[in-house]
């Protein structure tokens, strides 16, 4: 298009790191015409890993977390404002601020929210946070910073576990509420989660698995302990609730495009697809809010919420609005990782739907260990805890969607040989 | 088989001076057979990708080394009792280099405990004070050898005072160090006379670093084996004295044997290359990116051998269990793919990601050292050094190939400022 006789009009809806990614790759790729980001905080994209980590240490500010980027002047930012509302005949983006913005070619890249605590009322009390923005976390840093006697930290993903390693490294009581029957149980399974878990009890963390918190209660306003299911009481000041986030796509009601709170749908290519199953060609979706097919798991469709797929998706996609052909269907190989404490937990592939995990090198119990996860037969995911090194050669073993179990021999192989589990998940 | 002269010649001497034309052969090749006539063969990685992939491979093996097996005595009592016991210790606590995980990381993290950021910031201003010191010995000199007046005394300084081995030991060490780095060298594994005599030597060593350990521990003082023979580290572990004598030795043969070769390679580069030498003479804050680029150019291990634990498949060719590796690091620093113009000197290409510390977890422990002994010496050997030349070039080679440096380099000078 950027040879078209027409100067197109192309709006990013969202401005975290995949819309920065795919606005500047519209510009490597030739588009030179006028070009809108749109995003409901005021800030430039900004990185996310460093809030639930170094910021909330205080060694980085959060306003340091700005992301560098290629773009230039020729770039209309419109921050601060949400969209809330698309009409694809009348090709409008609305905004909350009432803007009516027409676009020909449209990213959606609107991204997640943190899944807030159920009661409002609740939610509201001093000392209760939510962790996914630049305000979260330098909201969080300074209550932590305050030493609170314990923070409670309610659902054991991997913010959840992040935030409580954390505060033992500042030297904080931490309490951790998780509903399943151990950590990360739904992403990595219990086998692997319970190994977590120990290390983080080793570290001191009062993890309480199979638990939930029934209401926080307040005084004056401000939190002051938390009543659990089983009758136990957890006296604490801060609670971080990590429960996950939600799919901003409520603005996508009435557009005619396939979307809901796990995702707005695309195809293979890219491209968006409405209520009929027909991809819209002048929209394409990347990051946290993309529902697409992988190849690398038979088409199964996933919305991944991943640094390195944003920037890859968002990349893909960008390229794809300004006319670039491309050269294969998006299928990076997802990639993730979470640093808890001193603990660095990296995972390769994809491990929803796996049937099996086996535990290739380290010992589980020594609290450095992978774990390969296969589904009929194939190496479909790999885990590192605090091995990291050994990665690279299991994303292979993913990639090349390899026979399950891997390997016979590798060097740090357990010492009791190869454990085959079943992976639990919850 | 084509392939088959090609290891041979990277070990054959008289390619020392100049490896890199074969090294570029085997390139053509990133993973290469070559016939030495065992079933599951020798196999030479030599591109960039191919090392890269296999160092970070977990069914590559670091535990290449044949099992123990002492010289026989001759007394029956000795050779049916003491031998094999003594054979089964140094098999279990083979120095880390040749280990794998997980004993391999709990004896680096020990070293990287005491290797503190203090006791390195500290020894990095005893290098430049050391450096001053030597060259002034120099001073009215008109020709002075690099190896013998600087680069071999100036690491081999700094390790035995980190280590705390008293000055007036060091001399001992010159030939235990230069006998032990054979053991680096592939063939040197299957030769029962190097062997015998490595045996020997290690238990020379070994008997010294066993009285100094004792010592350490009677008077604890302010160094890395009073630390290693004292100190837990944060996780609890404490190494065992077996473990103890080995990591020291290693240490010690490490810091005698490839940090000369790293500065040695740096004068003989700069001298070869004018340019850049009266370049840094002028800034020498130009010094770590040169160092970089010669840690790619000349790199001071030019490789390191590993083994299959399981088939690989990599670059369209299958590696059998069981084959010998050898990780052509120095070669994959040639790697066009990755460095645009590899065979051209230039301290100023970006993104230098070159192979001559290794990489993944055996990555070299005393990589700072070497970086800021190299800086040190060069630095000062640019801007001291009055109207350096070179006496022959090339130089005289040590023996070593995977260790490889001039035995000597001499420089006429019109003095020394």
């Amino acid at each position: 298009m950027a040879s078209g006789p027409t100067v197109e009009r192309v709006i990013v809806a969202g401005a975290g790191l995949a819309a920065l990614r795919g606005a500047e790759a519209m510009r490597e790729a030739g588009f030179s015409g006028p070009l809108t980001i749109v995003g409901d905080e005021p800030y430039r994209p900004y990185d996310r890993p460093p809030l639930s980590k170094h910021v909330l240490t205080g060694e980085t500010p959060a306003d340091a977390t700005t992301l560098p980027s290629s773009l230039g002047a020729d770039v209309a930012w419109i921050l601060g404002s949400a969209a809330t509302r698309l009409d694809r005949a009348a090709r409008t983006l609305h905004l909350a601020d009432g803007r009516a913005l027409p676009y020909d070619r449209l990213l959606i890249a609107t991204g997640t929210r943190a899944r807030p605590w159920p009661n409002p009322h609740e939610g509201r009390l001093s000392g209760v946070f939510t962790l996914r923005g630049r305000d979260d976390a330098a909201a969080l840093r300074a209550a932590l910073a305050a030493r609170p006697r314990r923070v409670l930290v309610i659902g054991g993903g991997f913010i959840g576990c992040e935030v409580a390693s954390l505060c033992r490294q500042l030297g904080l009581r931490a309490t951790l509420v998780e509903s399943g029957p151990t950590l990360l149980s739904r992403v990595l399974g219990s086998a692997v989660g319970g190994f977590i878990g120990a290390i983080h009890e080793g570290r001191g963390v009062d993890l309480r698995c199979g638990s939930e918190v029934e209401w926080l209660e307040g005084e004056d306003g401000r939190l002051v302990r938390a009543h659990l299911t089983d009758g136990t009481r957890i006296e604490a000041d801060v609670a971080v609730i990590a429960l996950g986030a939600l799919r901003n796509t409520e603005w996508l009601d009435g557009s005619g495009l396939s979307a809901d709170p796990g995702g707005v749908d695309c195809d293979a290519v890219g491209y968006v697809l409405d209520r009929d199953g027909q991809p819209d060609l002048r929209i394409a979706a990347a990051g946290d809010v993309a529902r697409f097919p992988h190849p690398l798991y038979g088409g199964r469709r996933a919305a991944l919420e991943h640094w390195s797929h944003a920037v890859a998706q968002g990349i893909h996609a960008g390229r794809l609005l300004a006319g670039v052909k491309p050269e294969a269907p998006y299928g990076a190989l997802p990639t993730f990782w979470s640093t808890q404490g001193d603990v660095v937990v990296k995972s390769a592939g994809l491990t929803t739907g796996a049937d099996a995990v086996a535990f290739t090198q380290g010992e589980p119990g020594s609290g450095r260990f992978v774990a390969v996860y296969g589904r009929e037969g194939r190496c479909v995911a790999a885990v590192s805890v605090d091995s990291a090194r050994w990665l690279p050669a299991h994303a292979e073993l993913v990639a090349t969607a390899a026979p399950f179990p891997p390997h016979g021999a590798a060097a740090d192989r357990p010492a009791r040989g190869i454990t085959i589990l079943a992976p639990g998940f919850a | 088989m084509p392939d088959a002269t090609l290891l041979d010649q990277v070990k054959d001497f008289a390619n020392r001076a100049n490896p890199y034309p074969v090294y570029a052969k085997l390139r053509q090749n990133p993973v290469s057979r070559q016939n030495d006539g065992t079933e599951s063969g020798t196999w030479v990685a030599s591109t960039h990708g191919t090392i890269a992939s296999l160092l970070q491979d977990p069914r590559v093996s670091s535990e290449t080394l044949p099992p123990a097996d002492r010289p026989r005595t001759g007394n029956p009592l000795t050779d049916l009792i003491v031998k094999p016991l003594k054979d089964w210790m140094m098999d279990r606590h083979r120095v880390f280099i040749f280990r794998d995980p997980p004993d391999h990381d709990v004896l680096r993290a020990s070293v990287m405990h005491q290797f503190s950021r203090e006791r390195v910031q500290a020894m990095r201003v005893r290098s430049e004070r050391l450096v001053a010191e030597l060259l002034d010995e120099k001073r009215d000199a008109r020709e002075i050898d690099a190896v013998d007046d600087l680069a071999y005394p100036l690491p081999v300084t700094v390790i035995c005072e980190l280590f705390g081995v008293p000055r007036e030991d060091e001399p001992k060490f010159h030939g235990w160090a230069t006998q032990l780095a054979t053991a680096l060298e592939p063939d040197s594994l299957s030769d029962t006379e190097i062997r015998a005599e490595n045996s020997r030597t290690f238990d020379a060593i070994g008997g010294y670093m066993a009285d100094l350990i004792k010592e350490k521990r009677r008077h604890p003082q302010d160094d890395m084996l009073s630390g290693l023979a004292n100190e837990a580290t944060p996780a609890g572990v404490k190494m065992g004295d077996y473990d103890l004598i080995a990591t020291s030795i290693l240490m010690l043969v490490a810091g005698h044997e490839t940090t000369v070769n790293l500065i040695t390679n740096g004068l003989l580069t700069l001298l070869r290359h004018p340019d850049e030498l009266e370049r840094l003479r002028q800034d020498p804050g130009r010094a770590p990116r040169l160092i970089e680029e010669l840690l790619r150019y000349e790199p001071p291990v030019q490789f390191r051998t590993r083994k299959t634990l399981s088939a690989i498949d990599i670059a369209g060719v299958t590696i059998p269990e069981g084959a010998d590796l050898v990780l052509l690091l120095a070669s994959g620093n040639r790697d066009a793919a990755v460095f645009p113009d590899p065979d051209r000197f230039d301290a100023d290409r970006a993104g230098i990601r070159h192979l001559g510390f290794g990489g993944s977890l055996h990555y070299c422990v005393g990589a700072p050292l070497a970086r800021f002994e190299a800086e040190a010496a060069l630095t000062a050997l640019a801007k001291r050094l009055k109207a350096p030349r070179l006496v022959e070039d090339p130089p005289p080679y040590r023996p070593g190939a995977a260790l490889r440096g001039p035995e000597h380099l001499r420089v006429a000078i019109d003095g020394i400022s």
